[in-house]
């Protein structure tokens, strides 16, 4: 479990060949090898072990799942991982990983590298999910004439499902938590930085066996995965639940390091109640990922027994009860709820409160609102199972628990609109990210209302009214977050300033874009279009054309964004960004952009409230032999 | 723009202090063990969510066949690993290099027989898993060795380190570490694995 680097660690290490394309891949390479190796070890033991007990040496499934348990610590190990950390485990000195750009490709501990790992990955599969969206639209044009067949719809449906969830669970906290939150907490990294960079490598399995899983006739059971179904679908059904399983494991690693991170790492000063508004919505947020993230790999597991060992949790036939699944799944889903929007949240709240230039509106009830979200999150899940034949029992309790959430819930947004209240508003691009997550948040949560209470959940349940809901919530919540944080830490990650106008162009386009899609889909919801079917009613046409060509609206908005990225990063010319050029006051900001390895010249001393704009005589923090921050930067945009 | 920031692009300030990103934090040990219990809190809701799922499927069903004497010398075996497996950190506290490897030695022989029971309960069990009771039978079990593999995988690798002389009086972590994985292991089989297959 000890995760300490020697002193020296990463940055002694001298690059002894030139770095050349091909040698940033040989971690990679290596780490492919060795999975490839592993896969072919634990496929054919267990088919010994078969022919040996006079059963068929090769039962597809049971050795994929044999091979990949070994082939997946084989890939982790290759990659960097013994170099960097097993070879203690045998008393041998570890090694250190390259220090130039192709530290981004391997093994490496610091927890800013491994925050643009996870914004990378994650905003790639973004746009693979995009795609993918875009296929379901051309789909649903038309009820009669249409691109894909019905199993090739429902493979396509299920894959968009699985990728955005893996975005909305990892892109804000494994990017923009990994980043920020040791440098907002005045630390040199994350508790573990090994354990980080684990996190992360167990990422391209999960990505890679999804995409393989079509090769195994993908699987037709949604992101969900409910049995009867997924205990009978193609194998591609395996490779689904193993993806899971790891992406999980992945997950609970992260939030036990920011647990631990946030407990123990902050700067001397920096006390629960200075603590950033983001850190708070990691830090609820990772509570969630430690542990109840669990549940969802214990169901996903249960399914892979019923199809690898015999057993029959989920076989009605034979005592089995699919409806546990359901149980168990929502007892980690609906939290997972949480761990999307909750980092969200944080990150608007931080937006607001700089660029409305304004202390940060009843900061304790924001701060309240984050843990009762995480108290309340472990008793509502039932609420997707009102019509699947549970107990009646169950129904009012958990109608009023989820009811309850909206108090939590509207603390944190009463937050937002008192800070903004009277404020001297900066309509920058992150600002305007943030506020268009305000707007489209509060149709989110209304819209929720109505599949929270039993008698309209009844009528509702399974229609593109559901769909719209928790896709205001995601995209219009945390994916608007997610943007306002790339164009608010852009200029400290990049040491670049991009294009204000094109951002701006890109809000506008994706704010029509994203509300004319999703608005379209509450009405055809209300009129009974049912969701994850390949087609419809005939007279549903006009508004799913409708919906349709403002989705590849929403789709073509991303352009002007990907335009600006590149520009700014690949052209000569763009214009370099200072070290603070929102003149914010948290502790990211009083760096250089980007921050050098250690990240500050100096440990932080913290000596007051982050967000007291306006508030004379104020200091956020003190770096030793550098000066004060906070008040210095005041009337400096 | 402010003056008050670090050196703009990271410059030669940076580079006086540019090897520490990594030094050991003053709060090292207080940040290891907060580590362990989170991980052991986490992995805790598996077994639990196993036995949540035993009593759902199968209510207080128990099938005649369940070998309680088999179930019970395990019990013992496993208990008195995790007794030894403590005297192996009590030994290294007072720096008795012998001693600890004798008792650590004697928790990896325990840990070994008791795998061996657990297959050749599995190889005699009247039950399939294909029955309710099967299913929680099979998946605890199975979900309890596995984890008692990995923690045997951690006690040998402490073990080798041992002996190699890389721990010591006042700095041995990594025992401690492993040994309370180890036992965490073992009080989910005492606390939730025995009692919810055997006794209810
Ligand atoms: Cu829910």
């Amino acid at each position: 479990m000890s995760d300490d680097l020697p002193a020296m660690g990463e940055a002694r290490s001298v690059p002894t060949s030139p770095p050349t394309p091909a040698s940033a891949l040989i971690p990679i390479a290596r780490g492919l090898i060795w999975a490839l190796v592993g896969f072919i070890a634990g496929a054919g033991l267990t088919s010994l072990a078969r022919a040996a007990a006079g059963l068929e040496p090769w039962s597809l499934e049971l050795n994929f799942t044999a091979g990949y348990a070994v082939a997946l610590p084989g890939w982790l190990l290759g990659v960097g991982l013994w170099e960097r950390w097993g070879r203690e485990w045998f008393g041998r000195p570890v090694a250190d990983g390259p220090t130039d750009w192709r530290r981004y490709l391997a093994f490496t501990v610091d927890h800013k590298v491994i925050g643009i790992q996870y914004l990378v990955t994650f905003l790639g599969l973004f746009f693979l999910g995009g795609a993918l969206a875009m296929l379901i639209r051309w789909q649903l044009m038309s009820p009669t004439n249409q691109p894909l067949g019905a199993g090739a719809y429902n493979n396509v449906m299920s894959l968009h499902g699985i990728v955005m969830i893996a975005v909305a669970v990892a892109s804000v906290v494994g990017g923009f938590g990994n980043y920020f939150v040791p440098l907002l907490i005045g630390a040199r990294d994350m508790a573990f930085p090994r354990l980080n960079a684990l996190s992360y490598w167990l990422v391209p399995p999960v990505a890679v066996l999804l995409l393989l899983s079509l090769a195994f006739g993908g699987w037709d059971s949604g992101w969900t995965a409910y049995p009867p179904l997924s205990v009978r679908n193609a194998s591609g059904q395996v490779l689904f639940n193993l993806a899971i399983i790891t992406f999980g494991l992945s997950s609970i690693l992260g939030g036990l390091n920011f647990l631990v991170t946030i407990i123990h790492m902050r700067a001397p000063g920096m006390t629960w109640g200075r603590l950033p508004i983001f850190v708070w919505g990691v830090f609820a947020t990772s509570w969630i990922a430690l542990i109840f993230t669990q549940f969802l790999a214990a169901a996903l597991m249960m399914v892979l027994l019923d199809r690898i060992a015999g057993t029959s949790f989920f076989e009605a036939a034979a005592g089995g009860a699919p409806l546990l699944y359901q149980h168990i799944f929502w007892f980690y889903s609906h939290p997972a709820v949480y761990i999307f929007v909750m980092p969200g949240f944080g990150l608007a709240l931080e937006v607001i409160t700089h660029f409305s230039r304004k202390p940060l509106f009843a900061y304790r009830w924001a701060v309240a609102g984050f843990l009762g979200i995480l108290g309340l999150s472990g008793i509502v899940w039932a609420h997707h199972m009102f019509v699947a034949g549970m107990p009646g029992q169950l129904l009012a309790p958990i109608l009023v628990s989820t009811e309850l959430i909206s108090i939590p819930t509207g603390l944190i947004f009463l937050s937002a609109l008192g800070t903004l209240w009277m404020g001297r508003l900066w309509l920058r691009a992150p600002m305007l990210f943030a506020l268009g997550m305000v707007f489209n948040f509060l149709i989110g949560g209304v819209t929720g209302i109505f599949l929270a209470d039993v008698p309209t959940d009844i009528g509702l349940h399974d229609t593109y009214f559901v769909v719209a809901h928790f896709h205001y919530t995601i995209i219009g919540g945390e994916i608007f977050a997610l943007f306002a944080g790339l164009y608010y830490w852009f200029p400290k990650m990049t040491g670049r300033m991009y294009s204000e106008r094109w951002a701006k162009a890109h809000f506008w386009l994706m704010f029509l874009g994203f509300n004319a899609t999703f608005l379209a889909m509450f009405w055809v919801g209300l009129h009974g279009m049912n969701r994850r079917i390949f087609t419809y009613p005939i007279d549903l046409q006009g508004p799913n054309l409708v919906t349709s060509l403002f989705g590849f609206f929403l789709g073509i908005s991303f352009l002007p964004f990907l335009w600006n990225m590149a520009r700014t990063l690949l052209a000569r010319r763009a214009e370099p960004a200072p070290a603070n050029p929102w003149a914010a006051r948290t502790l990211e900001w009083q760096t250089s952009s980007p921050p050098p390895p250690e990240n500050f010249v100096a440990d932080p001393v913290i000596d007051g409230h982050p967000y007291d704009y306006g508030v004379p005589g104020s200091v956020h923090a003190v770096l030793p032999g550098v000066g004060a921050t906070g008040t210095l930067t005041e009337g400096t945009r | 723009m402010t003056a008050l920031a670090t050196p703009a692009g990271g410059g030669a300030g940076a580079a006086l202090v540019v090897h520490e990103a990594h030094a050991p934090h003053p709060a090292k040990p207080a940040i290891d063990r907060l580590g362990l219990w989170l991980f052991i809190a986490s992995e805790s809701m598996l077994f639990s969510t196993l036995a949540v799922a035993r009593f759902y499927l199968a209510g207080l069903d128990r099938p005649e066949g369940v070998n309680l004497p088999l179930g019970l010398a395990l019990t013992v075996d496993l208990f008195l690993s995790s007794l030894l497996s403590y005297r192996a950190v009590t030994k290294i506290r007072t720096g008795d290099r012998p001693g600890f490897l004798a008792a650590l030695a004697a928790t990896i022989v325990l840990g070994v027989l008791f795998i061996g029971g657990v297959a050749m309960e599995w190889a005699s069990a009247e039950f399939g898993p294909g029955t309710p009771y099967g299913t929680a039978f099979f998946s605890m079990t199975g979900l309890h060795v596995s984890h008692l593999l990995s923690g045997l995988v951690v006690l040998i690798l402490v073990y080798r380190l041992g002996r190699r002389g890389s721990f010591s009086a006042d700095d041995h972590w990594g025992i401690t570490a492993a040994v309370r994985y180890w036992t965490f292991v073992d009080a989910m089989w005492l606390l939730v694995v025995f009692p919810t297959l055997y006794l209810l």
